[in-house]
Parts: structure tokens; C-alpha cells; sequence
């Protein structure tokens, strides 16, 4: 026999003694955000805590199911009793109903963080009272009678409003989208519904694994809390040993690589990808420039002997990344912009980059790719090297210079250099 | 024509510009690591730490201010797309 629903149209479900689930199911999803493909749909959680002094409701639904949401809501609380309306995290699916709810309710105060106090013009369109809203910190304390809620200031997780919601008297952890998954079961908890676990680690690596250092920071906040059900903003709610994905999520959060350098040494990975040769020498120069830098370790590789997913794993750990590739038709090549475009999945941030490339007869490659590192916020302190068709010794010296100056940047040893931009139009070009 | 000068300290550059430049006008052309989001002055994305120099940038607006105070920005920081330089030298870097 099945493990029974828990989910029917117009009920709440009991998570705790007086909290409930009062979200909406959409099992007929496919495709979440653009980015996102499900098997399973997804669901909107939201919930309803009560207190002896009135209820909070924390997160909505996305606004196709703010009926089912309010029926939820109501079969569990009067409008008049809600005195708080706590907003984890603003993005549309979990504030679709927030319009609605701010009339219903409007003696409720509404809780969130600082960011998402500057978001929340854009979902609100008609404004909100300014009196009802709170911008809750670390010391902020919503008492609802005999239970309170408290904040965790976790941003990043993954839009810059996030924050958890903690309630200490009963161990609930309304986490927004942090432990969260896209998969729709009606039976709603992790012990009965089906086997999510490649949901929920394909949820991180799509969705928090670019913020992995933010992850790392609410994971060392979260773990010391005595934890008994964790409540995401999406998927199964997790009542079954909750640490586990506590656990999971540091293991997720944790490199896909160890990083086989030393803890002095600095790493610099060189792709490259060439149709007649020229760009492979200017890459092996390349490579040979930084190699003389002590301190610094070089990986050459060549994109068209590779698929993208684990350079990216490398890419995550690596200090530096150059990319050489020809300029066809005015652009760089397939490979290389494939690999670049996969480069939101993790972050590089803060890297150092650089680019070059033979061409034909105009040479666009090393700019685009430059502008896509820039795009990425990689720092890219040097020109590119652009060499026309076959590099001569000369201009063979000077990707071994660039491969030199970079490395150097990553050790520290750069040489500074002075650059007047006072000429007339110096900084208009 | 009143200069300034503003060091990268992250890439070990410095440039000389205008009185009156603001920093992203000039950040992103020597790769330096400040990145910016909006570029309005609005998200925060953009800020930066002043190592030395303070007292050569212009005063913060009231909305520098206030995204300063509402991203936790300790007291030398400052927002990249807004900071612009008077004159003098000023060092930062990103963070």
C-alpha cells in the first residue's frame, strides 16, 4: 500500500503542533526559470505558524495558485489573526500571493531583510504601507505567544534578499530555497514521498553551487542550530532526519576536486582550441611565460578533446584562466564560448583572465572573449595577444610574456604600471 | 587640467585621470577586480574598499548612503559607480 497523501485540495497539513503547509502543488511543470528542467514539477511552500498571539505566515505561492494558497490559509486562520508576514526570499514564485495577502491582512507587519526591502517596490507595484514594514537583523524577535521566530541573515542563496526563519521553541527551520528541490509529491514529506535525491542535488548545482562561498557561511550558522524539521520553499518537506541534508549540503558545497596545489602554489589553466596549429603554439608559449613563475602551476588544455562540465569542476578551484581561440566568421569558436557560458554554474568572481588567438584577416575573437571575462567580474589586467595567421618568434615572445605577466599576478608579483588617462578623449576610447 | 591619481591595488595599477572621474569610469579599462551590477548606485555589487585617500572623493549622495547602511558596509567602504575623485591619490580595492 502507497504511503497516503497529504496533500488535498483546500487543507492545510500539519507540519508541527499548529504549523501548516499552506502551499500549492504543480506537478505539470517541465521547466523552472529557463534554466531549470524538472521531472517531477514543483511546489510552492509556504506556511502558517501559530502562536497564542496571533499567526505569522512566512513565504506565498507563485500568483497562478494564490487561490489554492489562500484556501490553505483560511481553512487554518482568520485574516484578523495574522500579525506577521515574513518574506525569506522575493523572487515571484514565492511572493505571488503578496499583494492579495497585504489587503487581506492589513494589520500585519511584514518581515524581511534590508535587500529585500529594495525589491520589494518592484513586486508590490501599488507600495506598501511603510509602517508595516520591518527590516529584521540577527536581534530581531517576532513573539507570536508561546513560540517566536528569529532571522538568519543568509544572502546569496541564492538572490541577495534570502534569509532563513528560525523557530527555536519547536526546532523549525524555514529555510526559502537552501535545502529546497524541485519535486512535486503530494505526499509532501521525505519519508513518504518518492526518491528525490537527484532533485535536490541537481537544485544545488543549478541554483546555489555559484554562490558556494555564501552556502559555506549559512551552513556554518545552521549546523550548530538543534534542528528538528526543516521547512524549505520548495519540495519535500524534510522531517526524516533533516541534518542529513544539512550534511549534504556541505558535502555539495565542498569542491568537486580537491585542489592539487599546494597551499602556495597558485593555479593557472590555458584552453585553447586551433584550426591550423597557430593558436596551440601561441597556448604552449603561453604556458611556457607562466611556468617560469615560481608559484604557479599550469594546466594546458585543448577544448576540442573535451567536454565543458569538467573543465568547469576545474575552473571552480583554479586562480587564473586564459582562453585562446581562432576568430572565424568574426567570433570566437563554438567550444570556447560553450565553455565560457557554462562558467555562471560556479564562481569566478575575482579570477584573474586573459585571451588570445591567431586569426585571418580581422581578429574579433580576443576582444569577445575579453569582454565575456569582464561580463564574468574577472579581473583581466593584461591585452590579449592577437597574432595574424602564423606567430612569429616575436609575437610567440609575447604570449610567453602574457603568460609571464599573469602568473605573476596571481603570486602578487606583478610589477605596477602607471597609465595617464588625462589625454584628451583617453578615457571616452 | 586639475588630475588625480587612483591606484588598483589588486592589479598593481595606477592611473592618472581627471578631477571629477568616477571610478567605473576607469576600473574596468585596466581589468581591475571591482564589478558592478546596476551601475546606478542601487545594488551594491560595485563595493569597494578605500585604502588611503578618503578625503579625495567626493561625499557620499543620501542613496550611496543608504545602500551603504543597508549591505553592512563598514566605514571605508564606498560604491565604485558613485565614488568620484577630486584630486590627490586614492588607493582601493575591491571588497
Amino acid at each position: 500500500m502507497s504511503a497516503p497523501v497529504a496533500v488535498v485540495p483546500g487543507q492545510p497539513v500539519a507540519i508541527a503542533a499548529d504549523v501548516h503547509w499552506v502551499g500549492a502543488l504543480d506537478p505539470d511543470l517541465r521547466q523552472f526559470d529557463i534554466i531549470l528542467r524538472t521531472a517531477n514539477g514543483t511546489s510552492y511552500n509556504a506556511y502558517a505558524v501559530r502562536g497564542s498571539a496571533g499567526v505569522a505566515v512566512i513565504d506565498t505561492v507563485k500568483a497562478e495558485f494564490a487561490a489554492d494558497f489562500f484556501a490553505r490559509l483560511w481553512a487554518c486562520c482568520r485574516p484578523d489573526e495574522i500579525r506577521a508576514i515574513v518574506l525569506n526570499h522575493l523572487e515571484p514564485d514565492h511572493t505571488g500571493a503578496l499583494p492579495e495577502l497585504l489587503l487581506a491582512a492589513p494589520q500585519a507587519r511584514v518581515y524581511l531583510s534590508a535587500a529585500a526591502l529594495k525589491m520589494l517596490k518592484g513586486i508590490v507595484k501599488d507600495g506598501v504601507d511603510e509602517s508595516r514594514l520591518v527590516v529584521v537583523d540577527e536581534d530581531t524577535r517576532v513573539d507570536l505567544g508561546g513560540r517566536s521566530l528569529r532571522f538568519l541573515y543568509t544572502p546569496y542563496l541564492h538572490w541577495p534578499d534570502t534569509q532563513c526563519t528560525w523557530v527555536e521553541e519547536d526546532g523549525l527551520l524555514f529555510s526559502g530555497d537552501v535545502f529546497g528541490c524541485h519535486f512535486c509529491d503530494a505526499r509532501l514529506f521525505n519519508d513518504r514521498v518518492g526518491d528525490f535525491r537527484f532533485s535536490f542535488d541537481y537544485y544545488y548545482q543549478h541554483i546555489m553551487r555559484p554562490f558556494r562561498e555564501h552556502v559555506l557561511s549559512a551552513l556554518d550558522q545552521i549546523e550548530p542550530l538543534p534542528i528538528r524539521l526543516v521547512a524549505p520553499a520548495h519540495g519535500p518537506v524534510l522531517r526524516d532526519a533533516p541534518l542529513s541534508y544539512v550534511r549534504r549540503y556541505r558535502q555539495l558545497a565542498t569542491p568537486q576536486l580537491a585542489n592539487e596545489a599546494g597551499e602556495r602554489e597558485k593555479t593557472l589553466l590555458v584552453f585553447y582550441i586551433s584550426a591550423y596549429g597557430n593558436t596551440a603554439r601561441m597556448a604552449q608559449a603561453v604556458r611556457d611565460g607562466a611556468e617560469g613563475v615560481d608559484g604557479v602551476r599550469v594546466s594546458l588544455y585543448d577544448l576540442a578533446g573535451g567536454d565543458a562540465a569538467p573543465f568547469v569542476d576545474l575552473i571552480e578551484e583554479a586562480d587564473g584562466l586564459v582562453f585562446g581561440s581562432p576568430t572565424i566568421n568574426g567570433d570566437a569558436v563554438k567550444p570556447v564560448w560553450e565553455l565560457l557560458s557554462s562558467l555562471t554554474l560556479v564562481k569566478v568572481k575575482g579570477k584573474f583572465g586573459a585571451a588570445f588567438g591567431s586569426y585571418g584577416w580581422s581578429g574579433e575573437a580576443v576582444g569577445l572573449i575579453e569582454d565575456r571575462l569582464r561580463g564574468l567580474k574577472l579581473r583581466v589586467p593584461r591585452p590579449g595577444v592577437k597574432v595574424k595567421l602564423i606567430p612569429t618568434d616575436e609575437e610567440l615572445a609575447a604570449c610567453t610574456t602574457l603568460g609571464r605577466e599573469l602568473a605573476e599576478h596571481l603570486v602578487g608579483r606583478a610589477a605596477p604600471r602607471h597609465i595617464d588617462f588625462t589625454a584628451p578623449g583617453a578615457l571616452v576610447a | 587640467m586639475p588630475k588625480a591619481q587612483v591606484t588598483f591595488e589588486d592589479i598593481g595599477v595606477t592611473v592618472t585621470v581627471p578631477a571629477g572621474t568616477r571610478l567605473i569610469e576607469v576600473s574596468e579599462k585596466v581589468g581591475a577586480g571591482l564589478t558592478y551590477g546596476c551601475r546606478e548606485g542601487e545594488c551594491g555589487t560595485c563595493m569597494m574598499k578605500i585604502v588611503s585617500g578618503s578625503e579625495h572623493l567626493a561625499a557620499p549622495s543620501v542613496l550611496e548612503d543608504q545602500v551603504l547602511k543597508d549591505i553592512y558596509a563598514g566605514a571605508s567602504n564606498r560604491l565604485a559607480c558613485q565614488a568620484q575623485v577630486l584630486g590627490g591619490h586614492v588607493v582601493v580595492r575591491p571588497g
